[in-house]
């Protein structure tokens, strides 16, 4: 809502500056977003006359004046063409910075002769557009003067007008509250009498009161649309950034601004027999004056001639009927639409107008005779006319609003200490008819306010009216020791990150959404169906993600574009599997891109593998309390993984996560030439630690002898699992085995085709005695046997 | 014995100035070995009589004892030289770079989370969480916004249908949810007053520009008691600012605002220096606008099932990316969102950066590599 000083100073009767108004506005809850005041930018420019006119000696255009700025006298060059002895304008002295160029002015020195000052033109002092010659002031302005004072300059306030106050849609409303706020003196509206003089020619029949309880048409023969619209009404409108149209265009759009009071205005002619107000029947066709044509409902208000819709009530005009230059006989419309209706219409069909914007909010259900009778003065005396008895249809009718408000409130809701006088005063001012009784006081609404509903409404009102700055700042009170408050659960997501951190991954947050496209080989069996959403902002945001991966991948994607092959990157974020409420599962994903790092001097560099991302996801699980030392590992990973490249880690039926390499084609569908691998945490799947107030950690035994090291190879068939070889040597001997490590692996010459070699090397750990030779040889045994039995494995000689 | 003098001497001589180790050796041998002179001297003792065997005898050790300590002392002198020939081969480029490591980043969303979580905390505050995709009730209606709400309409919604297959109806339509607000109403659904959470998520709406993104965080709070008034909000949000910016003093400005589901509400703006190329918090004439807040709508208190007649408090909430923005100088909203690795390693934090109020918020894990 844009305003300019001049117009609020129309309403309001105040002696205080802009910036009083300014800061005065956002601390009563009207936010000032902008000023804009081209004064600013006039320091140093004063009035001054220019005396002693000549040619320039060496010019045929320029002009050699002297210019008096009343404390003195300067030579000054002029090139403008209506520069005359006598002139007074705007006079910028050397040191002064020109808006326009946005430089300080120099003494200049023109066909050799020096110049010291500009007289200015409208253009140079950045307030107007104007630029075919200086400025001219009346005769009789004194000399020197700075020119803001001297110029008329409107400052443009903007503010913002939050949905509860309506009224505040119009500048007299703003007038009123920064009234209330002390500010002056809420002038006057005077609202002329029409006075008809003959029957309207066209009926008005209201056939839904419930959606239009009031239908005020003024009936005006005989106007002139081709007259101009006065000046201060155009620069004022401009001001705020509509354009001038027509008289009849402009009265409505500035009443709308001016009262917060839309209205409208028919072509008479085009009329098609009379006028009546009903809902819409479904299907029904109307064409509105930006030219588009709607199917509507019949939860839809139409203002309707015999012909059809001609106006989709309080929401916008229709083609057909509206004002042109040449219209003659108009009909004025000032009615009262129920914002319900209004906001389901302009919703349902995505029409946004300031007609709505208001009657969606709260237009004054008192307003429509008046603001008829006051909209009507100003057509009559803009485009003359002859006015017919006006047509009021239905009741200006609203139910008394009533609100208590006991001033204990103030100090047990807000904690501030407000006189009973002082809460009337205020309630007064805005438009309240207050009276006491008892502990409360009784407030009734004016008609402009549709808000208040209630004692806390009331609490607001006092509040912002006092200012928020009155309220103390008090501490809440809180224990003196405060106590953890993040959940096991919670506290697992952060050490997650921490840990993948740890690992040299970047965490990167990437949107819920992503492109269904590319998401769709990552559907896994839990999500059959994609959860589309009703309207996405892009078509490639479009999904809500079955997994983090295609995200991870896109940005993959975009980092190899930019030059940047080798990373490790990591969300844990939601994953979604329904599209209801909580069909969704906190997960930790993550891709290695390229190689570990850029080549370097020891060559240590290489291709990030699976045991990289398995690495991950252990630790991951680990961070988070899991069991991480023996998950069962599967070979069921999703098939967005490499088949053969890939797992699933298990704790019974729940999966704990996946990892692996991408299937090639995946890579391929981003665009990705390189290997990726992946892994996929489900945090929701790790059990919680049932008893998290024991933070005795397990007891350790630390044995007096030394631990012995052996090694043993055996030779078993390809397929068997190298997992399956370490569980069978750990289950050989659980007391004396401490470890179980495979330090190689060997296929090919001088092994069967279908056989490979697997060396193992075992940690023996004494706990009572040194191991003797023999005892050694017997837990080596142990191994062997168990191998062989769990694995078929032989020892390899 | 004239001749185990200059013998003496002669030995000792050529102990001195033994080149090698090995050289060293074979004085020894020639000297101490089975064959030695002083070996040959001391077999001779045997048929010295008792007196002169003793004398001499006695000699002779001294003279072994003096051979000894030469033979080490020169040892030592040729082996730390050999050492250091040795060494002097071994020398190796120490400016040489490191091995490559890559030191991981903490995404600023999260860090202002733990930020954020430890201020919060210290206030006795509880982290509440729900779901992205949110019903009508709980992202709206419960929060005084029925359908054809003005403040409804200002947020660019996100819709969801109930099935794929279903006439879609905006009023009935599941949302993703617009804001962390609803997480008022699960909480008052699930927890009877005192209340004190906050419930930080990630939010949706249809915007994108420089400080708009389709999707951001919020941490919305909610203080539920018998006697909070407007004066602790102001106490505990002012508490707040202070602390997260890490300064002593922070000047900050409540603007009267509306929220459908407070009442009173407000803006709070923090004071700001902003210039072409900085914006400087805690100093300067400009205010910066950082969270809403507000008393909780009686409305609000009753769709939760809690009695406004005996129970009130206060919620607010503030954008973490936003915070993030002003804290760590981070200009575009939307790079928070892209995955860059150049971005993520310049303005995320170390892994070991942990956040606490006693061992500060920020930048206490050391440098970042």
């Amino acid at each position: 809502m844009k305003f300019t000083l001049s117009w609020l100073k129309e309403h309001l009767d105040t002696t205080a500056d802009l910036d009083t108004i300014v800061n005065t506005l956002t601390k009563i809850g009207l936010e000032v977003e902008e000023v804009t005041n081209p004064a600013s930018g006039l320091n140093g420019f004063i009035t001054a006359r220019a005396e002693n006119v000549r040619m320039h000696p060496d010019s045929d255009h320029l002009h050699l004046l002297e210019v008096n700025t009343g404390s003195e006298k300067l030579q000054v060059v002029c090139g403008a063409p209506n520069v005359k002895e006598g002139l007074v304008g705007i006079f910028a002295p050397v040191g002064t910075l020109i808006p326009c160029y946005n430089e300080v002015l120099k003494v200049g020195k023109i066909r050799g002769v020096e110049s010291f000052g500009m007289m200015c033109s409208e253009k140079e002092l950045g307030i107007g557009q104007d630029h075919t010659g200086i400025i001219e002031l009346s005769s009789d302005t004194p000399l020197g003067k700075p020119a803001a004072e001297v110029l008329a300059i409107d400052p443009v306030v903007e503010v913002s007008i939050t949905p509860n106050r309506a009224e505040c849609l119009g500048v007299r409303g703003i007038a009123r509250d920064l009234a209330a706020a002390g500010l002056g003196r809420l002038k006057p509206l005077n609202i002329p009498e029409i006075n008809g003089t003959f029957k309207s020619p066209i009926s008005i029949t209201v056939k839904c009161p419930d959606a239009c309880p009031t239908y005020v048409g003024q009936y005006i023969k005989g106007v002139n649309n081709k007259a101009e619209s006065p000046k201060w009404m155009k620069d004022r409108l401009t001001a705020i950034g509509l354009r001038p149209i027509s008289p009849l265009v402009d009265v409505t759009n500035y009443i709308n601004y001016d009262l917060a009071r839309p209205l409208h205005v028919f072509d008479a002619d085009k009329i098609t027999g009379n006028l009546t107000i009903r809902m819409c029947q479904n299907g029904e066709k109307f064409v509105s004056l930006e030219d588009k044509e709607y199917s509507l409902d019949d939860k839809c208000l139409g203002i309707c001639d015999d012909a059809g819709i001609q106006c989709l009530g309080g929401i916008m005009g229709g083609a057909e009927k509206g004002c042109s230059p040449e219209t003659k006989d108009v009909l004025l419309e000032c009615a009262l639409f129920k914002p319900e209706c209004i906001a389901r219409t302009g919703r349902k069909f995505g029409i946004e107008s300031d007609s709505r914007y208001r009657y969606e909010r709260w237009v004054d259900p008192k307003s429509n005779v008046w603001a008829a009778q006051y909209a009507a003065k100003m057509i009559l005396d803009i485009c003359g006319g002859e006015p017919a008895e006006m047509i009021v249809c239905g009741k200006e009718d609203m139910p008394e609003q009533v609100a208590y408000i006991r001033p204990s409130r103030l100090k047990d809701f807000i904690g501030i200490d407000v006189s009973a006088e002082k809460i009337i005063e205020i309630l007064n001012n805005l438009g309240f008819k207050t009276s006491v009784e008892g502990e409360k006081i009784k407030a009734v609404s004016p008609s402009w306010r549709g808000d208040i509903e209630g004692e806390h409404d009331l609490v607001e009102e006092v509040v912002r009216m006092i200012g928020l700055d009155e309220i103390p700042a008090e501490s809440l009170p809180h224990d003196k020791f405060p106590k953890p408050i993040l959940t096991p659960r919670q506290n697992n997501i952060v050490a997650v990150k921490h840990e993948l951190a740890d690992r040299g991954m970047y965490e990167t947050v990437t949107w819920s959404f992503t492109d269904s496209g590319l998401a769709e080989k990552f559907h896994k069996s839990n999500q059959p169906e994609k959860i589309l959403l009703q309207n996405p902002i892009a078509a490639d945001l479009n999904e809500m993600r079955p997994s983090i991966l295609p995200n991870l991948l896109l940005g993959a994607k975009n980092n190899i574009a930019r030059g940047y092959p080798n990373f490790s990157i990591f969300e844990v974020g939601p994953e979604f599997y329904g599209r209801h409420p909580n069909e969704q599962c906190t997960v930790a994903a993550g891709i290695r891109v390229g190689q570990t790092s850029k080549k370097d001097w020891e060559h240590s560099a290489r291709t990030f593998d699976v045991f990289d991302v398995k690495a991950d996801a252990l630790a991951a699980i680990a961070a988070a309390n899991g069991p991480f030392e023996n998950p069962q590992i599967t070979r069921d990973a999703p098939a967005y993984y490499h088949p053969g490249r890939s797992g699933a880690l298990r704790l019974g039926k729940n999966v704990l996560a996946y990892f692996g390499q991408l299937h090639p084609l995946i890579c391929k569908q981003f665009g990705i030439k390189g290997n990726v691998v992946a892994f996929e945490v489900y945090l929701d799947n790790i059990p919680l630690p049932r008893n998290t107030h024991d933070k005795a950690k397990k007891k350790i035994e630390m044995s007096a002898f030394q631990p012995i090291d052996k090694d043993l190879a055996f030779v078993v068939n390809k397929d068997v699992n190298a997992a399956n070889i370490i569980a069978a040597a750990k289950n050989a001997d659980r007391n004396y085995i401490s470890d179980v490590r495979i330090f190689d692996i060997y296929e090919g010459d001088n092994l069967p085709e279908n056989k490979k070699s697997v060396a193992i090397s075992l940690t023996f750990q004494p706990k009572e005695q040194t191991f003797t030779d023999k005892d050694i040889e017997n837990l080596m045994n142990k191994v062997i046997v168990e191998v062989s039995k769990k694995t078929g494995g032989e020892l390899r000689n | 014995m004239e001749d185990l003098e200059s013998l003496k001497t002669q030995i000792i001589n050529n102990i001195n100035s033994a080149l090698d180790i090995k050289a060293l050796e074979e004085i020894r041998v020639s000297v101490m070995g089975k064959k030695g002179i002083l070996t040959e001297q001391m077999k001779g003792l045997g048929v010295l009589p008792l007196e002169q065997k003793i004398e001499t005898g006695k000699k002779l050790n001294v003279l072994k004892a003096e051979f000894e300590q030469a033979l080490n002392a020169r040892k030592e002198v040729l082996e730390t030289a050999e050492l250091n020939k040795k060494l002097a081969t071994e020398t190796i480029d120490v400016t040489l770079p490191v091995r490559p490591e890559t030191q991981g980043r903490i995404h600023p969303v999260s860090k202002i989370y733990e930020e954020v979580v430890a201020i919060f905390g210290q206030m006795g505050f509880e982290v509440a969480e729900g779901p992205d995709i949110e019903d009508q009730f709980h992202n709206f209606n419960a929060l005084n916004m029925p359908p054809n709400h003005p403040a409804r309409q200002m947020q660019d919604t996100f819709y969801l249908p109930h099935s794929a297959n279903e006439d879609f109806d905006m009023d009935k339509s599941y949302v993703i949810r617009t804001h962390t607000s609803g997480m008022q109403i699960r909480t008052m659904e699930t927890k009877k007053p005192p209340i004190r959470i906050i419930a930080p998520g990630r939010t949706y709406r249809s915007d994108y520009d420089a400080t708009h993104t389709p999707m951001f965080h919020q941490v919305e709070g909610l203080v539920i008691d018998k006697t909070t008034t407007m004066a602790h909000l102001k106490g505990c949000l002012y508490d707040f600012v202070k602390a997260f910016f890490e300064l002593d003093e922070i000047p900050v400005r409540y603007r009267p605002s509306y929220f459908p589901f407070t009442e009173p509400s407000a803006e709070l703006d923090i004071g700001c220096l902003k210039t072409k190329t900085e914006l400087k918090v805690g100093a300067g004439n400009d205010w910066l606008e950082i969270l809403g807040c507000g008393m909780v709508h009686p409305n609000v208190l009753k769709a939760g099932g809690i009695d406004p007649d005996e129970y009130q408090g206060f919620a607010f909430g503030v954008g973490l990316d936003r915070l993030a923005m002003l804290k760590y100088g981070i200009p575009d909203l939307r790079t928070f969102f892209e995955s860059d690795v150049r971005w993520l390693k310049n303005y995320g934090f170390s892994p070991l950066d942990f956040s606490s109020m006693t061992g500060g918020l920020s930048n206490n894990g050391g440098q970042t590599r």
